[in-house]
């Protein structure tokens, strides 16, 4: 039987406040279930119509050692009654579940923002080994926040007495308590999450989802009886003034792969996903072998090579081969990258970038490989790079992947980064039918045949696939002659084939939109350039600047290879350029080696996203000093 | 009426190219290409349905000189590739070719892979114990002590017994013939093609410039009578020019030992029969060196199991019909939405 939640009308609206943006920070342990707490927030907060925008931020340790400071895992939701791009600079509330997730967060509170804190797990021991001297409830460190203490444990095991559960998956509620207590604080509605908690435990453990939703409701409770001390109002949020139409809460993860299924779809072939598992990428192979009855193959292979070679593999066979992995796995494949190139077969490579070199910082976000997908290959192997800049825009970002490889006969690199694949947004979905076709004519018996005949437009070979009689050819990664398509070691052939090789992929920028300014004027003092992730942030800081009457403009560039035909033409236009970018300047380097403008860097390589407060600084900064 | 056109048969040279054979005069991979093209034709295989897939070396070349479709890939990659192209379509009849380096060492990690997955594909391995493209490096198939431009002094490192490595990868069919043996090898084909999941032929090869002689020692017609043994299923394991020579299992050892037949009270009856369902036996006769042993020549190994593709396409199938495939407009609309109303 399905719970159905009934409240009673008490605390009234009248009591609560109304305010139009809050960041709300979920910090623990690992094992607090911040993810899921933070995730059940999110999906309430959707379905209430508030704008919204969410940073999950998890440790690389799977099960860290409880109660270290690098075992804390947060999730960091902005939502509010308009329409907001980041999951905010600082947070209003943190709920700190320990000492630990204390110690980490504090330092991003502003000074009077509230503090919700579980003071059951401020035990000496975990003080300590949070690294703080004296116990900070007493010792006045929080003199200057708004503090709401609680024995979020003891309120917990009380909540689920008598249910039946054992004390250790009693404890494990307390994520849902603090939940209850949050969505008190702020009006959500608390029957999503009891849906999900029934269709998770329901049939499989009743005792367990007996215990989550009584905990929930306890939390709830708590705030509703106005047990809290006084000085913490409950707040309204009210409803967002969006665009009508259906919404959905999505991730860049389920975008990509939405994306990938219907760029599959509309090429009119299948979709072979060949992936070796990493973080952030991994999410990609979870969510694609769930779509298998869409025409989806999934490969979970022995290494990335064998990833990218049995995509390739699939390609050759008609399908259309997607990869994915992030910087590290993406090196592993390169040189089967340059095969497809060579071989020039369509090939889709996802990189959901990470913070690097090497194993970095897995669980963090960074767009540090732009340099790699752009230039990291050996010999002239130019190839179309694709970046997406809000998890909704994965979506058609990983259409227009499919449609460059197969209508280019090429591979292409779809970046996208860590903060993209796990951070959710509500998402107005689009109507499919409204992407244009774009179906694949598959060589069939002629006279003519050879593998490297070229379309005179778009300069891609012709495709024919095994299975076909009459088209039996032989392609590799030996250079092949232009004329017949045979092995050929010829000088001439060499340089000509390299030459149309690039002008292929150059031809692109003939096929792309022109670059558009996204917020601000065409010409003027100073354009801020950004690509991928930090849409959001830059968007939101120029817009405020905008406000504040400065002169400035957001360029977001989304074809980063080859560039939009006008970009020359569009930065010329500016007094400065800065470019924002989470890695220590990449996409600097190309706007000058391709249009010689002095552009400036704005780099923050902490594996953070960028906060919108330093931007506007930096922004204001710029127009205030001289070049 | 229907009147019937005989469909023309297909021969030998129908399944050759027209490209120039680029290999060294007197390589034994011509001797393969012959035997391929024969079984080929022996079999009517439909050029369009057949593809040759290999990594880089001498023998990779291959694909280039067959009338089929072909993809000449990179070093060691060949299976990995195979793997994608035969799950993309199943229906493609796909034959692997690897040098020793190719398969074993850069490619030593998808060849194991690719067998244990069962991939239906026919995996064949041309080895010649040494790296023959790049001008004559040992490999590691190469025999220790092995001078070469790389260990001027000799190789140091022991070698991988091929077959002995398909079997430890879990391989259900593995074959060792010979580039000569043209009486052979293309029985060998067949069977490899006969088999569904990933049949392992390695094929001994002559590499007339960098190796040459290196199995003469058992190979040369004068020699092989003596020191190769056929083994077929069900037959018993008997060589020898008068085929008085036999394999018997030492059961305290649990090893192979080689004896004649009338000779110290050895009768017919003690002598092995060859199953190629048996795994162990597999692995012994695989282990066979020369000259302390016959080096066994045949189909060691064969036992078919459901192939990786076949069952990957039963997955997709069990989810076509658990959760058919909705239009793709519903697939964004699963799970929560909610809508916003105008005004
Ligand atoms: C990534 C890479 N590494 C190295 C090479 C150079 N290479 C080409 S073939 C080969 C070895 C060839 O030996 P084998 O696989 O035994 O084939 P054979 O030539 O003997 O038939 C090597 C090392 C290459 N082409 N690619
Ligand atoms: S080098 Fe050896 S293997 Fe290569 S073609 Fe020449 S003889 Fe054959
Ligand atoms: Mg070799």
């Amino acid at each position: 039987m399905a719970t159905k939640l009934v409240d009673t009308p008490s605390g009234g609206e009248s009591q609560r406040e109304s305010v139009d943006s809050v960041v709300i920070r979920f910090a623990g342990d690992s094992g607090d279930g911040m993810q899921l707490t933070g995730t059940q927030f999110t999906q309430s907060t959707a379905l209430m119509g508030n704008d919204l925008a969410t940073f999950p931020d998890f440790p690389a340790e799977i099960r860290a050692p409880v109660g270290t400071t690098y075992g804390v895992s947060a999730f960091q939701i902005n939502f509010a009654s308009y329409d907001i791009m980041t999951p905010g600079d600082a947070p209003d509330v943190l709920v700190a579940m320990n000492p630990a997730a204390l110690k980490v967060h504090l330092r991003d509170v502003p000074k009077g923002g509230t503090i919700v804190l579980n003071t059951d797990a401020f035990t000496n021991r975990n003080i300590a080994k949070a690294g703080f001297e004296a116990n900070p409830l007493e010792d006045g460190t929080l003199d200057n926040y708004v503090t709401v203490e609680i024995d979020i444990q003891k309120m917990t095991l009380a909540s689920v007495a008598g249910i039946g559960v054992t004390n250790k998956e009693a404890v494990r509620c307390k994520n849902m308590w603090a939940l209850g207590l949050m969505c008190w604080m702020y009006d959500r509605d608390r029957q999503p999450t009891v849906d999900w908690i029934e269709q998770r435990f329901g049939k499989r453990a009743p005792e367990i989802a007996k215990a989550n939703i009584a905990a929930l409701n306890a939390g709830h409770a708590y705030g509703e009886t106005a047990e809290l001390p006084s000085g913490i109002p409950a707040y309204i949020v009210p409803k967002a003034d969006v665009q009508p139409g259906v919404y959905r809460a999505v991730t860049g993860t389920e975008a990509v792969a939405w994306g990938l299924v219907t760029g599959a779809h509309k090429a009119g072939i299948p979709l072979f996903f060949g992936s070796y598992p990493i973080t952030p990428a991994s999410a990609l192979l979870h969510n694609l072998s769930n779509l298998k009855q869409y025409g989806v193959t999934t490969f979970q292979a022995e290494d990335e090579i064998a990833a990218v070679c049995s995509a390739i593999g699939a390609s050759f066979a008609g399908s259309i081969g997607v990869t994915s992995s992030s910087g590290p796995g993406v090196a592993l494949k390169t040189e089967g990258i340059t095969l497809a190139f060579a071989a020039e077969l369509p090939l889709v490579i996802v990189n959901s970038q990470r913070g690097g070199p090497s194993t970095g910082l897995p669980t963090k976000t960074e767009q540090s490989d732009l340099y790699q997908a752009v230039y990291g290959r050996n010999a002239d192997s130019p190839l179309p790079v694709v970046a997406s800049c809000t998890a909704g825009d994965c979506f058609f970002a990983a259409i227009e992947a499919v449609r460059l490889a197969v209508t280019y006969m090429t591979p292409v690199i779809l970046l996208t980064d860590g903060y993209l694949a796990n951070a959710a947004e509500p998402w107005e979905i689009p109507d499919v039918d409204d992407v244009a076709d774009f179906k694949i004519d598959f060589a069939a018996g002629s006279e003519e045949f050879h593998p490297f005949l070229r379309d005179e437009k778009t300069l891609a070979r012709n495709w024919a696939v095994p299975g076909t009689p009459g088209l039996m050819h032989r392609i590799g990664g030996i250079e092949k002659s232009y004329d017949t398509g045979h092995i050929s070691y010829d000088p001439e052939n060499h340089h000509r084939m390299t030459k149309v090789r690039a002008a292929k992929v150059d031809g692109i920028a003939d096929d792309i939109p022109l670059q558009e300014v996204a917020a601000g004027p065409s010409t003027g003092k100073l354009a801020v350039i950004g690509w991928g992730s930090t849409f959001g942030a830059i968007n939101q800081a120029v817009e405020r600047s905008l406000a504040a009457g400065l002169d400035v403009a957001h360029i977001h560039i989304r074809h980063i290879w080859p560039l939009p035909r006008n970009l020359g033409e569009l930065l010329a236009g500016y007094d400065r350029i800065l470019v924002p970018e989470m890695n220590n300047g990449q996409l600097i380097t190309v706007l000058r080696d391709r249009f010689l403008v002095p552009a400036e860097g704005l780099n923050q390589i902490s594996g953070l996203p960028f906060k919108v407060s330093d931007l506007e600084a930096a922004i204001r900064e710029r127009l205030e000093s001289q070049p | 009426m229907n009147v019937q056109t005989p469909v023309e048969q297909l021969k030998p040279a129908d399944y050759a190219s027209d490209q120039e054979v680029r290999w060294c005069p007197g390589c034994g991979d011509y001797a393969i290409v012959k035997s391929v093209q024969r079984t080929m034709a022996e079999l009517q295989l439909a050029p369009e349905n057949s593809v040759f897939i290999s990594g880089i070396g001498c023998a990779a070349r291959f694909p280039y000189y067959m009338a089929t479709y072909g993809f000449h890939t990179i070093h060691g990659r060949a299976p990995a590739i195979a793997t994608g192209t035969k799950l993309a379509n199943p229906e493609l009849d796909i034959w692997v070719v690897m040098g020793d380096g190719d398969c074993l060492s850069i490619g030593g990690n998808h060849t194991l892979h690719a067998l244990r997955r069962n991939v239906d594909i026919q995996m064949l391995l041309f080895n010649n114990e040494i790296y023959g493209l790049t001008k004559g490096q040992y490999s590691p198939t190469s025999r220790l002590g092995t001078r070469s431009p790389s260990t001027p002094q000799g190789s140091i490192d022991a070698p991988v017994n091929a077959t002995v490595f398909a079997l430890g990868a879990g391989a259900r069919f593995v074959a060792r013939s010979v580039d000569t043996n043209q009486k052979h090898l293309p029985v060998m084909l067949k069977r490899a093609h006969a088999h569904r999941g990933a049949s392992f032929v390695e094929i001994i090869q002559n590499c007339i410039v960098y190796n040459d002689g290196a199995f003469s020692g058992w190979t040369d017609k004068a020699a092989a009578a003596d020191s190769q043994i056929q083994v077929e299923h069900g037959k018993k394991l008997v060589f020898g020019k008068d085929g008085d020579k036999g394999l018997r299992l030492d059961p305290a050892t649990l090893s192979l030992e080689v004896v004649t037949i009338g000779e110290n009270g050895i009768g017919e009856d003690d002598i092995l029969v060859h199953d190629e369902t048996n795994r162990l036996l597999a692995n012994l006769l695989g282990s066979m060196e020369h000259p302390e042993f016959p080096v066994a020549i045949g189909v060691l190994y064969c036992d078919p199991a459901e192939t990786y593709d076949a069952a990957v396409h039963r997955q997709i199938g069990e989810t076509l019909e658990k959760t058919p495939p909705t239009d793709l407009n519903t697939m964004l609309r699963r799970g929560r939405t909610w809508t916003v109303a105008p005004g």
